[in-house]
Order: C-alpha cells, then sequence, then structure tokens
C-alpha cells in the first residue's frame, strides 16, 4: 500500500490488514506510556485546505503516538477563491521532506491528484475529499462495528488466509441521510461491502446520486419503512448539512422539521432496532435534526467511542503506509 | 502575397515563392495522382489561387469523368506538358485523399483577452495544420465580441496572418450576459460580415431573450448557434451526471439539462420561423430530439464533437482534468449515438470545440481546473478512427460534414466548402489516412497543450493544406516541393 486514497480500490486483505493493526494500536493505547517509537524521524504534514478541526487533530494525535513529527499545514482557499495552487503547495511539502501527506480537500479527487501527479514523492492519506472519500473514517466505523457485533477473531468471516481478524459477512448496516453529498457515505458503502456486510441507504431520493444503480447497496426512502424491512445491526446518521436546506430552489427537503420526521432517530425509532444494534455517527451532530439527544446519549450510542477508535486506525494507516517503507516495498 | 507564414515559430516552415512567379501571387501547384474524395485519381492544376484543372485519370471509377474541357482527347490520366503551368510545385498525391478545405464552425481563438492561452496566428496555424481552411471563432473573448469593433479586428488579424480565413462569431447578447441583446445588426454589415451569433460557453437561457434573437438574425440571414445548457440544472457542474459522477463525487451534468433547451430551442425556431444550430451535441437524448425536429421540418442543424465522439465519462476516472470539457464526456450509449446521428445526418457537421487553456488552469485539481480541450489537429484524424474507419462515413461524406455544410451554415459557402472542380478556389485538404500517429500534446501548434487524447493513436491526419492556393500546412515529408 503506497497511498490510502479510497475505500473502494481498497481489497479485502488490506482491510482486514489495516483493521487488526489498528487492535494492536489499541491496545497500546490502554499502557502508561503511550507513545511508541515506531516512526521516528519521519515527518508527517497534515495539509487541510478546508477547517476539520477535529480530523486534523485526530491525525495528529495518531502521528505524534508513533513518535513522527507533525506540520499542520493550513492552504487557504476554495473553489470560490483560489489561494495558493495545490501544486504549489504539494512542491513545497516535497522540498521539505514530507515522508506522509495527509489531505483533506474540498474538491473531490484532490487526494488522487496528488498520488498520481510528479508533484511530489511521499505517500498521500486522505482524510477527505469533497464528496468523494474519508477511508478512515469508514476505517474507523468499521473498526467500531467489528468489536462491538463481531469480534476481532472469533465469528462467521474467521479464518481467512493472510490477516487473522474477521471481516463483517452477516451484518446489515442502514446509512441514513445525505449520501448524494456525502464522502462519509461513500467511503463505508465501498468498505462495507468489501468486508461482506450488506448496506441499506435510507435516504430522501433527492440525496442519492443519480447513477447509483451500479451500487452494492439498497435505497429505501424512509427511516419507518427501513426499521420494518430490515433488523439493522448499526445504524449510522450522517450529518444534515445547512446548506442543503437553505430554502428556495437550493433546499433538498422542504423543512428541517419534515427531514426530522421521515429521517431522524428518536427514542421511540431506536427501540425498534434489534436489541444488539449499535448507533453511529461520524460527528459532528446535529442533535434534533438527524438525532435526538435521547438516542444519541443511549447506551446503544457508540459515538465518542468512534472518535477514540479513530486515533488508533489513523495510527494503523500511517504505520502502514511508512514503517514499511526501508525494505523495498 | 507570400507563401510563407511569415512567423519565426513555424513548425514546419513553407519556402518563399521562387523567382519568376508573380510577387505576391502563390506559386502554382500540380497535385498528382491524388484521390479525389476518396472516389477517383485525378491531377489537379492549381494556378492564382483557383483549381485550374482537376484531370480524372481512372475514367472508371469517376461518374463525372473529367471536371477539365481536355477531358474528351483520351489519355485522361496524363497531364500535357502545356497544361502544367510554368516553375509549378509539383506534390506527389499517390495514396493520398483530397477533400475541400476544412471549415471548422467552432473555434476558440482567445484573442483579444487571453492571448496567454492562444492567439489568431497559432489558432490559426493549428488549424491550418489540422486541415481547416476556415475557421469560426467564437464570442467568449475579453472584450466580447459583441460589437462591430471586435469582430472587425478578430476578421482582420485573422486575415493579416492568413493562414485560415477567421470568421468572428458575434455574441447573441452583451458580454455574454443573456439579457440585453447585442448590436449584431452592426457585426453583420461590418468588414466581418457576421452571420453567426452564439453566446457559446453560456447558453441563452431566458426563452424570451433566445426568441427575439432567433426572429432578429432573420435580417441578414443570421442563425443563433446555441449553447444548449440549463443554467440551474448544471449549478456547480463538473461531468456527466451518471454512474460515474456518483462514485467519484462529483457534481453532475445531466443529460436533461442539455436536451430541454435543444427540445426548447428547436420548438422556438418552428415558432418564429428561422434558423437555430445547436452546439456540441452530446446526449443521446438530443439526437432524438434533432431527429423529431428534421423531421418536423424545422431549420435546426447541428454540430458533434471529436471528443464525444471518442471518449465517455469513464476517462474522467483519475480525475485528469484534461478530460474536463463542457458539455461533458457521456456515455457509451450517448457516443454510439452521435456517431449514429452524424452518419444519418441527425447531426450535420463534425465541429472542435478548440478551447486552449494554459497549463495552470489544468495541471491541478479537477474542481478547480478550466473546461474545455484543443482539437484543431486531431478532428480528422478521430473522425477517420470513428466515421471512416468503421464505415460510418465515406470520404465523400467526411467532405460534406466538414467542408460543404458548416460553410453553408455559417453562410461562407460562395468561398469554402466548394467542389474540387475547375475555376473554384483552391481551398485544398490533402489526408493521408494510412499515415497512423501517436498524438503528442506538446507537439502541437497552438499556444495550449491540453489535448486529453495524448498517446492515443489516430489512424491519420492532414498532410497538407492550401488557402487559395498557397500551402498553409505541409508535412515534412514536401520539404523541398517549393524550394
Amino acid at each position: 500500500m503506497k497511498h490510502l486514497l479510497s475505500t473502494a480500490d481498497l481489497s479485502r486483505e488490506d482491510a482486514i490488514r489495516i483493521l487488526d493493526t489498528s487492535e494492536q494500536m489499541a491496545a497500546t493505547q490502554d499502557r502508561e506510556i503511550r507513545k511508541l517509537p515506531t516512526l521516528r524521524g519521519k515527518t508527517v504534514v497534515n495539509l487541510f485546505f478546508e477547517d476539520s478541526t477535529r480530523t486534523r487533530i485526530s491525525f495528529e494525535a495518531a502521528a505524534k503516538r508513533l513518535s513522527a513529527d507533525v506540520i499542520n499545514f493550513s492552504a487557504k482557499g476554495s473553489s470560490v477563491s483560489k489561494g495558493e495552487s495545490l501544486k504549489d503547495t504539494a512542491l513545497t511539502l516535497q522540498a521539505m521532506g514530507a515522508d506522509a501527506v495527509v489531505i483533506r480537500h474540498w474538491a473531490s479527487g484532490a487526494a488522487d491528484r496528488l498520488a498520481e501527479s510528479s508533484w511530489m514523492r511521499g505517500a498521500v492519506l486522505n482524510a477527505g475529499d469533497g464528496t468523494h472519500q474519508h477511508p478512515t473514517q469508514a476505517l474507523l466505523d468499521a473498526y467500531t462495528m467489528r468489536k462491538h457485533l463481531i469480534g476481532a477473531e472469533s465469528g462467521p468471516g474467521a479464518g481467512i488466509d493472510g490477516p487473522t481478524g474477521n471481516d463483517l459477512t452477516g451484518l446489515t448496516v442502514g446509512l441514513v441521510g445525505d449520501v448524494l453529498h456525502s464522502r462519509v457515505a461513500r467511503s463505508n458503502i465501498f468498505l462495507l461491502h468489501t468486508l461482506g456486510a450488506k448496506v441499506v441507504l435510507v435516504s430522501p431520493p433527492t440525496l442519492v446520486p443519480v447513477g447509483i444503480g451500479a451500487w452494492p447497496v439498497e435505497v429505501v426512502h424512509g427511516l419507518d419503512a427501513a426499521l420494518e424491512t430490515y433488523d439493522l445491526d448499526a445504524i449510522m446518521m450522517l450529518r444534515v448539512q445547512r446548506e442543503r436546506m437553505s430554502g428556495g430552489g437550493n433546499s433538498f427537503f422542504p423543512s428541517p422539521q419534515e427531514y426530522t420526521r421521515l429521517f431522524g432517530l428518536d427514542g421511540d425509532r431506536m427501540r425498534r432496532l434489534p436489541d444488539h444494534a449499535i448507533v453511529m455517527h461520524p460527528g459532528p451532530m446535529n442533535r434534533g435534526l438527524e438525532i435526538t439527544a435521547e438516542a444519541a446519549d443511549s447506551p446503544r450510542s457508540v459515538i465518542v467511542e468512534q472518535v477514540s477508535n479513530g486515533v488508533a486506525v489513523r495510527m494503523a494507516a500511517l504505520y502502514l503506509l511508512l514503517a514499511g517503507e526501508e525494505g523495498g516495498e | 502575397m507570400s507563401p510563407s507564414a511569415e512567423s519565426p515559430q513555424d513548425s514546419t516552415p513553407v519556402r518563399s515563392t521562387p523567382a519568376g512567379s508573380t510577387p505576391g501571387a502563390a506559386r502554382a501547384l500540380v497535385i498528382e495522382n491524388v484521390s479525389l474524395l476518396g472516389e477517383s485519381l485525378a491531377h489537379i492544376v492549381v494556378q492564382d489561387g483557383k483549381i485550374k484543372l482537376v484531370r480524372v485519370a481512372d475514367a472508371a471509377q469517376g461518374s463525372d469523368s473529367a471536371h477539365s474541357s481536355d477531358s474528351a482527347q483520351g489519355s485522361a490520366d496524363v497531364l500535357r506538358a502545356d497544361e502544367v503551368p510554368e516553375g509549378a510545385a509539383r506534390i506527389d498525391g499517390t495514396g493520398l485523399i483530397a477533400l475541400p478545405g476544412l471549415v471548422d464552425l467552432h473555434t476558440h481563438l482567445r484573442e483579444p483577452g487571453r492571448e496567454d492561452a492562444e492567439t489568431i496566428e497559432s489558432g490559426s496555424r493549428s488549424a491550418a495544420r489540422g486541415g481547416f481552411a476556415a475557421i469560426f471563432a467564437m464570442a467568449n473573448t475579453t472584450p466580447t465580441a459583441d460589437t462591430a469593433g471586435v469582430v472587425e479586428q478578430v476578421w482582420s488579424r485573422g486575415q493579416e496572418v492568413g493562414l485560415v480565413d477567421v470568421y468572428p462569431v458575434g455574441a447573441v447578447t452583451v458580454g455574454l450576459g443573456g439579457e440585453q441583446l447585442s448590436e449584431m445588426g452592426a457585426m453583420a454589415m461590418s468588414r466581418a460580415r457576421v452571420r453567426v451569433f452564439s453566446d457559446d460557453g453560456k447558453c441563452v437561457h431566458d426563452p424570451v431573450v433566445m426568441r427575439r434573437a432567433l426572429e432578429y438574425v432573420k435580417t441578414f440571414d443570421g442563425v443563433v448557434a446555441q449553447h444548449a445548457q440549463d443554467p440551474r440544472l448544471t449549478e456547480g457542474s463538473q461531468m456527466h451526471e451518471g454512474v460515474v459522477s456518483a462514485e467519484l463525487g462529483l457534481t453532475g451534468w445531466p443529460a436533461v439539462a442539455e436536451e430541454s433547451i435543444i427540445a426548447r430551442d428547436v420548438l422556438l425556431a418552428k415558432h418564429v420561423n428561422s434558423r437555430v444550430h445547436i452546439c456540441h451535441v452530446s446526449t443521446a437524448g438530443s439526437v432524438n430530439i434533432l431527429r423529431w425536429a428534421k423531421a418536423e421540418g424545422i431549420n435546426v442543424t447541428a454540430e458533434v464533437m471529436p471528443h464525444h465522439l471518442l471518449l465517455t465519462d469513464e476517462s474522467v476516472r483519475g480525475y485528469d482534468p484534461r478530460f474536463k470539457v463542457n458539455p461533458p464526456l457521456r456515455t457509451q450509449e450517448d457516443v454510439d449515438a452521435v456517431r449514429a446521428g452524424l452518419a444519418d445526418g441527425t447531426i450535420d457537421i463534425v465541429a472542435t470545440d478548440h478551447a486552449p487553456h494554459p497549463d495552470e488552469d489544468k495541471d491541478c485539481e479537477w474542481g478547480a481546473a478550466a473546461m474545455g480541450m484543443i482539437g484543431l489537429e486531431t478532428a480528422l484524424g478521430i473522425v477517420q478512427k470513428t466515421m471512416v474507419d468503421t464505415g460510418l462515413m465515406s470520404w465523400a461524406d467526411v467532405a460534406h460534414r466538414m467542408s460543404q455544410l458548416p460553410a453553408r451554415i455559417g453562410r461562407v459557402e460562395a468561398t469554402h466548402g466548394l467542389p474540387l472542380s475547375q475555376g473554384e478556389p483552391a481551398n485544398i485538404t490533402l489526408v493521408d489516412p494510412r499515415a497512423a500517429w501517436t498524438v503528442d500534446p506538446n507537439a502541437t501548434s497552438s499556444r495550449s497543450n491540453n489535448s486529453p487524447f495524448g498517446g492515443i493513436v489516430l489512424p491519420g491526419r492532414a498532410v497538407a493544406t492550401f488557402l487559395r492556393g498557397k500551402p498553409t500546412y505541409l508535412d515534412s515529408r514536401f520539404e523541398g516541393s517549393f524550394a
């Protein structure tokens, strides 16, 4: 693995290897001294063209706990006001000797461009590109599901060659909300499929992309219908962006109240889930819109744990991209 | 006029006129054993900018065995010594196909305003190299070509460069703003004699403005060339909306945004009894609407671009902005439909939409990149690959769709798109249909290199272009022919 750009091109073996490595990383985080010397001397750059304090802090913590040097580079610029170009930024980072670049960018495909252009040589780790992909989010979600619903080393997917851990065969996962604009949804859909889970999208028709027929998913237009039809092992509430409901001809649904009525997860709907089902959210939540406080703060909610698992998964990704490279992979 | 391009940048220098010829006139020329439209072998004699004689050599094949009054004298395949003008340059046309000089109804030259991307001179050179004798320069320059002053400037500069006839397209609305009609009459009556009006790059989306434009251009037998794109349905659009856009997370440009405007505009053209031309048709649905409109007798013409004949949205995987174009690359089903539409005449012509952009607008992330691709030099090879070599079209059809009809739509049929026969202006393109070549974007004569076809092998290309008898492009194989 030279880069981590998308879950769509991640093999089952690589995905499970990342999850297994994450398990080991997580184990080290219970120790008194949590810092590992693994990436000493390596430089990891967090290159953020879009503000995301949570994701940046998570990657920063992951890199530091592996003893890498971390440079945070906030590049201003958007599709509206072009700042420094991605190319010039990449050339600068190359000149500074970055071993890995963690990139968050407003443009879909920016991480792919960075990896495939001749602008720089280091490993590229996609931390969210436009509405395309956010692979570490999907990996931490899969890690969380495996931990709660299957277990790492026993269960229906056990016994494959190579990596010893399990996949997610047998699970049914509901993704609820804005799939059209969601890199979290795209990343999850392809990874969950690769790992053997069944994916159910629960969205208003306006927030499902045209062309979804090619995806390995089932689509339901209403949370009540989804709860009736499927025994969901995990339900993931996607964040509804404020700009999607900005009224007039640009809104994707009539009102926040109507969205909540049809697609929001409240206590009643949560109690219709199977007893073992977990409630997930990539954060930050719009409490009262896509999820009520009762659901978000219930014992079934693993939302806070997703955040801590994120550090372990990102440690694993950085480790697998950087630690092996002297071996001539 | 010297046949020299008079430019130090000319990659294929054309030798100056030898002593003895009339100064200012192109040297006489004989093209021997060339295939006329791929149908019959002939010798073509060119003098004083006109075709002096066409001697069809293979009488058995030609229905019209000779275009010269001497045809009855037997031994038709030999030119008598007295038929060859003194000092004429000789070109061996063996294996080559002669077409009337190609006409591109849709080119962006960027001058005035973005001379870093293309100039009238560099664009003209690229056009001549692609086999074109005339090009229509779109109005989206800076300033916009919406006044007589700007179109006259473009026209005169084109004549000054002298490699192709550059016909400026006038803007339909002031500044391409879509609101106030530009002074189309002034442009029509100017020295540039504008007949084609377009806000290309932007759609004339307001139905009332479009109606008025269609009505108004009847004053001077003009045509409105519509960039069919509903602006509301394509806000922020990055690529064709479908399976690939869903996966790549790029905002979709739905086919219906093109088709709905075409449907509206053919109905408007019918209602006001005017003439509308549809730019860059890219979808199967558009072809169906046009087929219906033509069956209704509506006065509509349409063009397709080489890239829409060859590439699909699958090329966008990888996010290389060289594949970013407007309208976007569509699906294989659409490619098949526009090919079929071109073959059966539903789509009248091929035009290039040559759209140069400097490196910095393409060597970047997809979302920040400009839309458009250069195409003057690859158009003919792509048409051969997709239409001729597939059996969908003959070379005579190519002459019809890339020379005669575009000249007629643009109302320059008095000077371009004429048959290769005696007395006509010597606007001639020689094609070598067996000169397969690998496209190298950096080898172009355009000032920009944003071609998506790098590395693609095309089966043939133009090897010589003549504008009124003057060589405007000569392949290196002819080096010395004009020495």
